[in-house]
């Protein structure tokens, strides 16, 4: 009993993956064989860059100031107050900036992918695309694509920025950190291969979301159970997506922008 | 012209389909008849691709279309245009928008032709000055008349309509019915209507298919499906069930 559970579990996790991986390919070779809808990609940025901004900024300035905030009540008994900017800095090109704005737009960017996407298909409209005869995955999953891999990295940049700012403010104008050591420290620590562990990171997120949520869209049972649990899922699958991915990047990108090296 | 040859459909343990075999020919409309849930509008779906039949075959202008690709599809299927049961209009968009969007999708972009022809198309649905409405505000009549203007503006060779008439008042139905036959009549169109109201079925039939349980029970002229002695044919027509109070 016990083992036929877990095989049917192993089963269709595999299944979910291969799917996954279908959509990607077909993504991939729609963007390389049909005709790329400009005017869908550039909403798609309005929607999934411009508009997400506030709540990134607001996530990477609140986690700036309570990681240099943190750091510092650590670090003081230490005599170390001149590292906190570093350990900011470093914290947040790595970990913090890519995997926060990921879960960020895993919420609300990947909820209302999935939520439109089911709904269309509900209501026969994604039926109708194919009849007139427009392929769905030209027409929903590559405009969304484009978007994110243009945005995430965007995102995660301007998260990682304000974060640094933040933790700044809070290190030198409310802990008194002397600034002319804060930033040197975090000059010193603080290398183009962080920025570019930032940005691969913001990258890979970018697939991660946009895969899963379109899929669970394309996927939606009929009713306003199915579409309703096609968000649902889009966001718990993917920021476990982002959180267990982001372990094996950093391994992986530990390798090739390894650090101090 | 449109042929499906032993079409058997099996979703899960279900057998939807169990063989169905029904010819078109050009100009003529067929209307597909049958109880809530017999597969009609599975089968209407085969006809267009939109699903992949367990075995079978389904021609469209004398070309197989069930091993065709969706890119390859997307050539037959400007052929055809389908009116969907909820007219499925793309609610992002307006009445206009909604019209314009196949002819834009075949590469017209001149503004002046767009407008003359969505406003062809509205004309011809009696839809004039709705050109600016989400399809929200439309009721569901409208937008069926919406879906079949959206279906017909590129002029194609046959015309799909899944239940065209269902949740509709008897007046709405009777001036949809009036619409398909007008179509049939200006653009001389093969179609294919899938349907379980008789007045609809009488009124637009060159022929009646009568599925049942999966297969072609009854095919033949509306006069002979009315004039069958078949006590089951009879109780489909007269809404006639075998329960007793």
């Amino acid at each position: 009993m016990l083992i036929r559970f877990i095989g049917r579990s192993v089963l269709s996790f595999l299944r979910y993956l291969g799917e996954l991986v279908l959509l990607a390919a077909d993504t991939v070779q729609s963007i390389f064989t049909a005709p790329i809808r400009w005017r869908l990609c550039f909403s798609q940025v309005l929607e999934v860059g411009f508009r997400s901004q506030l709540v990134v900024i607001m996530t990477g300035a609140f986690t700036g100031a309570v990681f240099a905030a943190q750091t510092f009540f650590q670090f003081h008994s230490l005599g170390m107050d001149s590292a906190v900017g570093s350990v900011v800095a470093v914290s947040m090109f790595r970990e913090l900036g890519p995997v926060l704005t990921g879960l960020m737009v895993a919420g609300r960017v990947g909820a209302a992918m999935s939520a439109e996407i089911g709904t269309m298909k509900v209501t026969e409209q994604i039926d109708a695309l194919r009849a007139l005869g427009v392929y769905p995955v030209d027409y929903l999953v590559v405009p969304r694509t484009l978007a994110m891999m243009v945005s995430m990295p965007l995102l995660v940049a301007e998260c990682v920025g304000v974060g640094i700012v933040a933790g700044y403010v809070v290190g030198v104008g409310l802990l008194d950190i002397p600034a002319v050591y804060y930033v040197h420290y975090m000059q010193k620590f603080t290398g183009l291969r962080d920025i570019k562990m930032a940005l691969s990171k913001g990258f890979v997120f970018a697939f991660l979301i946009v895969f899963i949520s379109c899929h669970q869209g394309l996927n939606a049972k009929e009713g306003a159970v199915g579409v309703g649990r096609a968000p649902t899922e889009a966001v718990v699958i993917g920021s476990l997506a982002i959180l267990v991915s982001n372990f094996f990047l950093s391994l992986l990108l530990n390798v090739v922008f390894p650090y101090g090296g | 012209m449109i042929s499906v040859r032993n079409l058997q459909k099996k979703i899960g343990r279900q057998e939807i389909l169990r063989g169905v075999d029904l010819e078109v020919n050009e100009g003529q409309t067929a209307v597909i008849v049958g109880r809530s849930g017999g597969g009609k509008s599975v089968l209407l779906k085969h006809i267009i691709g939109l699903m992949k039949p367990t075995s079978g075959d389904v021609l469209v202008d004398k070309e197989s279309i069930i091993h065709l690709s969706e890119r390859q599809l997307a050539v037959i299927r400007r052929k055809v245009g389908i009116l969907f049961q909820s007219g499925a209009l793309f609610d992002s968009m307006t009445v206009e928008e909604n019209l314009a969007f196949p002819l834009r999708e075949a590469g017209e972009r001149d503004p002046n032709v767009l407008r003359q022809k969505i406003s062809e198309a509205l004309e011809v649905v009696d839809l004039q000055g709705q050109e600016k409405k989400m399809p929200e505000s439309l009721s569901g009549g409208m937008k069926k008349r919406v879906g079949l203007a959206r279906a017909i503006i590129s002029n194609p060779a046959s015309i799909l309509y899944d239940e065209p008439t269902s949740g509709l008042d008897p007046v709405v139905a009777d001036s949809i019915n009036h619409l398909i036959r007008r179509m049939q009549n200006r653009f001389q169109v093969t179609s294919v209507v899938v349907t379980h109201d008789m007045k609809t079925a009488f009124h637009v039939g060159d022929q009646i298919a009568y599925l049942h349980e999966g297969r072609i029970y009854f095919h033949g002229s509306p006069s002979d499906f009315r004039s069958s002695p078949d006590p089951l044919i009879q109780d489909f027509i007269l809404g006639r069930s075998r329960g007793t109070d």
